[in-house]
């Protein structure tokens, strides 16, 4: 059987998934009971973040929460995390390097895990799914983590280090995070063109 | 022979003295809004760099009148190959909405001074090599109007532009919108801007900047 979503996400790349789980029912009960971890990393190389979400107490953690799926996109990292269909008990684990379909992906999504750029970071925030960001502390000017902390802060994500990951997923309380109200260019706008003396309209 | 001299030094005395109270009467008028009585359509540079720059612009240019803002000059470094692709997507859209008629835009590629990673030494002849070229792309574009948020490529042209100004080669208006990315400190192109009061408008998206730079209009978030 293959399992195709409504979203767009081919979840194996069209392979057969033979996973009992997949076998009752028809194929919208099967989605029903997919709860997908989309693990993104831009087109960045963050392979400490693909390694923090391929440890096993990481995927135990959102196994413990009703995970059945981990994604990964893995960027330009050498990083290559184990391929699962989830027999182990734990969650079906698949990756890819990069795809014009991150809003699919995205959309599929129960929960993302991204890197803390600020493309990714918004446009998750956009399709409101909940989001942890983990921060790369491997970069040499890490400003980075001044976006993802204000905006934890602010309760719109959760922010965390590869580390720190799993403490994280174990502590999260997905309820309490606040939607985010998409930001506003025309403040700006207003001001250049009035600057310039362009009538205001 | 004395003469000679004291000639010489008179005239180089007097260039640097005119060229001071230029400087000085192009800082005093840097950030005073100049009304004009009928508004022309400006000339309009627009810098554009990877990792969330381009998206940030293209939000600020999605409620910019775009008639007022013609021509326009897209410039990405050359090792960037999405951010003039997602400009021409927009220019498209333009033409596709009618917003404007005829096309209007050009897309630049500049090199950048230095890339990541790359050594300090090499660093010199590179960063000559895209002053050169930065001035070169000025001279033929002469922008009436600078909008840029942060990418580094964005200061050897907001410099060249202010010293056109300076020289009276041409007038411009600099805008630059600091990244949401940035929340306590303001990047290094930022801050030079700020600091060297070359930005007619500053723009910062978080409140705590604004505390901090108080010159900055907070404007909210672009994102």
């Amino acid at each position: 059987m293959v399992v195709k979503l409504s979203g767009g996400v081919h979840f194996g790349h069209n392979r057969i998934i033979d996973n009992e789980k997949f076998e009752m029912g028809d194929t919208r009960d099967s989605v029903s009971l997919k709860r997908i971890v989309f693990v993104t990393v831009g087109t960045t190389c963050f392979d400490a973040l693909v390694k923090a979400v391929d440890t096993l107490e990481v995927k135990q953690e959102l196994t413990r929460r009703g995970y059945t799926h981990l994604l990964i996109q893995m960027g330009r990292g050498t990083y290559v995390p184990t391929k699962s269909l989830g027999e182990d008990g734990l969650m079906a684990v698949d990756y890819f390097t990069f795809s014009s379909s991150i809003a699919d992906h995205l959309r599929s999504a129960s929960l993302v895990i991204s890197h803390a750029g600020s493309g990714s970071i918004f446009e998750t925030l956009r399709h409101g799914k909940p989001l942890i960001v983990v921060v790369n502390e491997d970069l040499m000017d890490n400003h980075q983590s001044e976006l993802a902390e204000e905006l934890a802060a602010r309760k719109h994500l959760y922010c965390a280090h590869p580390q720190s990951l799993h403490q994280v997923i174990a502590g999260m309380d997905l309820e309490s995070l606040l939607p985010y109200q998409p930001g506003d260019a025309t403040p700006v706008a207003k001001l250049i063109n009035r600057f310039l003396g362009f009538p205001d309209d | 022979m004395d003469d000679f001299y004291f000639y010489i030094m008179t005239i180089i005395a007097t260039s640097v003295a005119i060229f001071l109270i230029r400087l000085l009467h192009v800082l005093y008028l840097t950030g005073k809004s100049r009304r004009l009585k009928s508004p022309q359509p400006l000339s309009t540079l627009i810098v554009l760099g990877s990792g969330g720059h381009t998206a940030e612009m293209m939000n600020l240019l999605s409620v910019l009148q775009m008639d007022r803002f013609t021509p326009r000059f897209y410039i990405a470094a050359a090792t960037d190959n999405m951010s003039l692709q997602k400009a021409r997507v927009f220019e498209d859209s333009l033409l596709h909405k009618k917003v404007i008629k005829g096309s209007s835009a050009q897309f630049m590629q500049i090199y950048r001074s230095r890339e990541v990673g790359q050594s300090y030494v090499t660093s010199v002849c590179t960063t000559l090599l895209a002053t050169t070229h930065a001035l070169w792309l000025m001279v033929k574009i002469r922008p009436q109007v600078v909008l840029c948020n942060g990418p580094g490529t964005c200061i050897p042209l907001c410099v060249i532009a202010f010293l056109f100004k300076v020289i009276g080669i041409r007038w411009s208006s600099i805008f630059y919108v600091e990244s949401i990315a940035r929340v306590k400190r303001l990047s290094l192109s930022g801050l030079l801007l700020y600091k060297l009061c070359i930005a007619d408008q500053f723009f910062v998206q978080w409140p705590q900047l604004q505390r901090k730079y108080p010159r900055a209009h907070y404007v909210g978030c672009l994102m």
